[in-house]
């Protein structure tokens, strides 16, 4: 089997800045990790390759930068990384995004099953996943929490509300996970020193004979026009203070008080 | 063709099993404000097969047009028929502006659409409107939340947005609005490489705690697992549910289904504590209309004070312990 898994190296921290001229995300100083669901992804992706044996590409576009976080996957097992990398990527939306990936993929070829984590914590669009399907033409499964191959079909579940969903896509296909899947391995010590020996390849547009009208800002329709501090709510707080066991004695009174107990 | 040749206000009328989605409702109540600033017409696309009933909810709901289109290869929700069909529907009438509810289906959906009309399509928006420069703009949460954005689509049509569930209040059903029903027919297969193989209720599902009436939630500022123990203990004193922020899902303590927020369950508790969540707008989207909020956080400018109606700037380490010893107390 071959399996692509696409991964995001995203901050580490909710207290990021913007770039007050272009309104994207300033990079600089900011610890970055390995997109949580991603590593879902990474973890799905090895556990398929002890069962039925290939390989597993990761992939990931990024400045050069990025390349920590494909170092950390090859730590984790994956056999060979592609960091796609190019000024002509910069400022991508999900539509300019989604048709870089797909270039790789098309680069790599002969693939079985590409796997993307549900969203990246840095957008939130979980748009990526079901985008590059479309471009590749394939079919799709968002949202998985359980996985499966057999026969050369894709089953998962999905959890919806109070529902779950059993759907099957015949491979190749697109499949996006969620946190449930499984608990992701670490990247060992002894695996990061391998991981220095892997195939690591970087592309740039010409190496995936990507046309840059579709990249980065020129090939992304949708663009941040403006940022603002979102309205404060002014509830009237009511500040508890004191010794602990005042405070909670005081709040107990008041939920009693309002009938909340 | 120029983009101010598009013309129209969508809505992907969003349908399983003969049940239109909520979500759908609320989008025609909040297209009606649109329509007083473009004056363009609201129309509701229904795909499936054998629903020509649901047409006059969604009129009687507000829209000025439904398009209803039946087809056995619509008979049941699958990606690439339904791309290949609104495809189609969009390329004939071309609208200039197209909404998805942001359900799990419409998030399946919409953006392989994105890649076949090659066009923007905005995720999860909180907020649509125009603004001073008469520019159609969609508002996301962005960067963790600490901030809000103004996405703008400038030169592509239709603009397209996926819309967050139950931010705008859907128009009473009104059997005296007239409006057109249309129906058409599209070129469509069945996909033979995508199964339902069963969709029934979840004999796994942990707890539903949009249903909780007591939610304790947690948040990045828990110090490990065993403290979410005593935050179980606690809310099981409260008869309720623990509930967390984003990072104790993304860590793997805690499934999917107990994240509160914006990418995860809207809840509305009668009480709910707030245990070491700062309050990024990711998440007070999913419990702002809770009614009693309880904050406790070791940084007073946290912004889940500005919900809170009781704060305590404090430590949930010392505070739940206590709580727990006070509620104790009381019962005995």
């Amino acid at each position: 089997m071959k399996i692509l898994v696409f991964v995001k190296q995203v901050p580490d921290t909710d207290d990021v800045a913007l770039d007050p001229k272009t309104g994207n995300l300033k990079r600089e100083g900011v610890q970055s990790m390995l997109n949580p669901n991603d590593a879902n992804a990474v973890e799905c992706a090895l556990q398929l390759k002890e069962k039925f044996g290939g390989t597993v590409c990761a992939i990931s576009m990024g400045p050069p930068q990025a390349s920590r976080t494909l170092k950390t996957v090859l730590g984790m097992g994956c056999d060979e990384a592609y960091l796609l990398s190019d000024r002509a990527f910069g400022g991508a939306d999900t539509l300019a995004t989604s048709y870089t990936l797909s270039k790789a993929a098309e680069k790599i070829g002969d693939y079985d099953l590409l796997l993307c984590g549900r969203l990246a914590t840095d957008g939130d669009t979980a748009q990526t996943g079901p985008a590059l399907a479309a471009w590749l033409g394939l079919p799709q499964i968002t949202l998985a929490s359980s996985l499966a191959v057999e026969d050369g079909w894709v089953i998962c579940d999905r959890k919806l509300g109070d529902m779950r969903q059993r759907v099957k896509a015949k491979l190749p296909a697109v499949v996006t996970v969620t946190g449930d899947l499984n608990k992701p391995r670490y990247a060992t010590a002894m695996g990061l020193m391998k991981a220095g020996k892997k195939p690591f390849f970087t592309w740039d547009a010409a190496a995936m004979e990507a046309d840059t009208s579709k990249t980065g800002m020129p090939g992304s329709p949708s663009s941040t026009k403006g940022v603002f501090e979102p309205e404060k709510r002014t509830t009237d707080t009511k500040y508890l203070s004191g010794e602990m066991v005042d405070i909670v004695k005081e709040l107990v009174d008041s939920l009693e008080a309002e009938h909340l107990l | 063709m120029a983009k101010e040749d598009y013309k129209g206000i969508w809505v992907f009328a969003e349908q399983e099993h003969g049940v239109i989605e909520p979500t759908v409702f609320e989008l025609l109540g909040k297209a009606q404000d649109l329509q007083a600033h473009n004056k363009e017409e609201i129309v509701a696309v229904l795909m499936g097969n054998d629903v020509d009933a649901l047409a006059p909810e969604l009129i009687a709901r507000g829209a000025n047009k439904v398009i209803v289109v039946n087809d056995p290869a619509l008979a049941e929700y699958s990606a690439r028929p339904y791309q290949a069909a609104l495809t189609q529907l969009v390329e004939k009438y071309k609208p200039s502006i197209l909404l998805y509810g942001a359900t799990p289906l419409g998030r399946d959906l919409a953006p392989r659409l994105m890649i076949t009309l090659d066009t923007g399509l905005t995720a999860d928006a909180i907020d649509l409107g125009y603004d001073e420069d008469d520019v159609f703009y969609q508002t996301t949460p962005a960067y963790g939340g600490k901030i809000l954005a103004h996405i703008v689509i400038l030169e592509k049509r239709p603009q397209m947005a996926t819309v967050h569930c139950k931010m705008f209040a859907p128009l009473e059903a009104d059997p005296a609005r007239t409006g057109e029903i249309v129906k058409e027919t599209v070129q469509v297969e069945a996909d033979p490489d995508y199964q339902v193989v069963e969709f029934v209720p979840d004999e796994n599902v942990e707890v539903n705690i949009a249903a909780s009436d007591v939610i304790v939630a947690g948040g990045r500022g828990i110090k490990s697992e065993d403290d979410l123990k005593k935050l179980q203990e606690l809310a099981d004193l409260f008869g309720g549910q623990v509930g967390v922020s984003r990072p104790l899902v993304d860590n793997g303590w805690m499934p999917h289904s107990r994240q509160i927020g914006q990418s995860g369950v809207t809840v509305t508790p009668r009480l709910m504590l707030n245990l070491a969540v700062s309050g990024s707008v990711q998440y007070t989207l999913g419990m702002q209309k809770a009614g009693c909020i309880v904050a406790v956080n070791t940084s007073a400018d946290a912004p889940i004070f500005d919900f809170a109606h009781y704060g305590i700037v404090g430590d949930y380490k010392q505070f739940v312990p206590a709580l727990i010893e006070e509620l104790k107390n009381r019962k005995a």
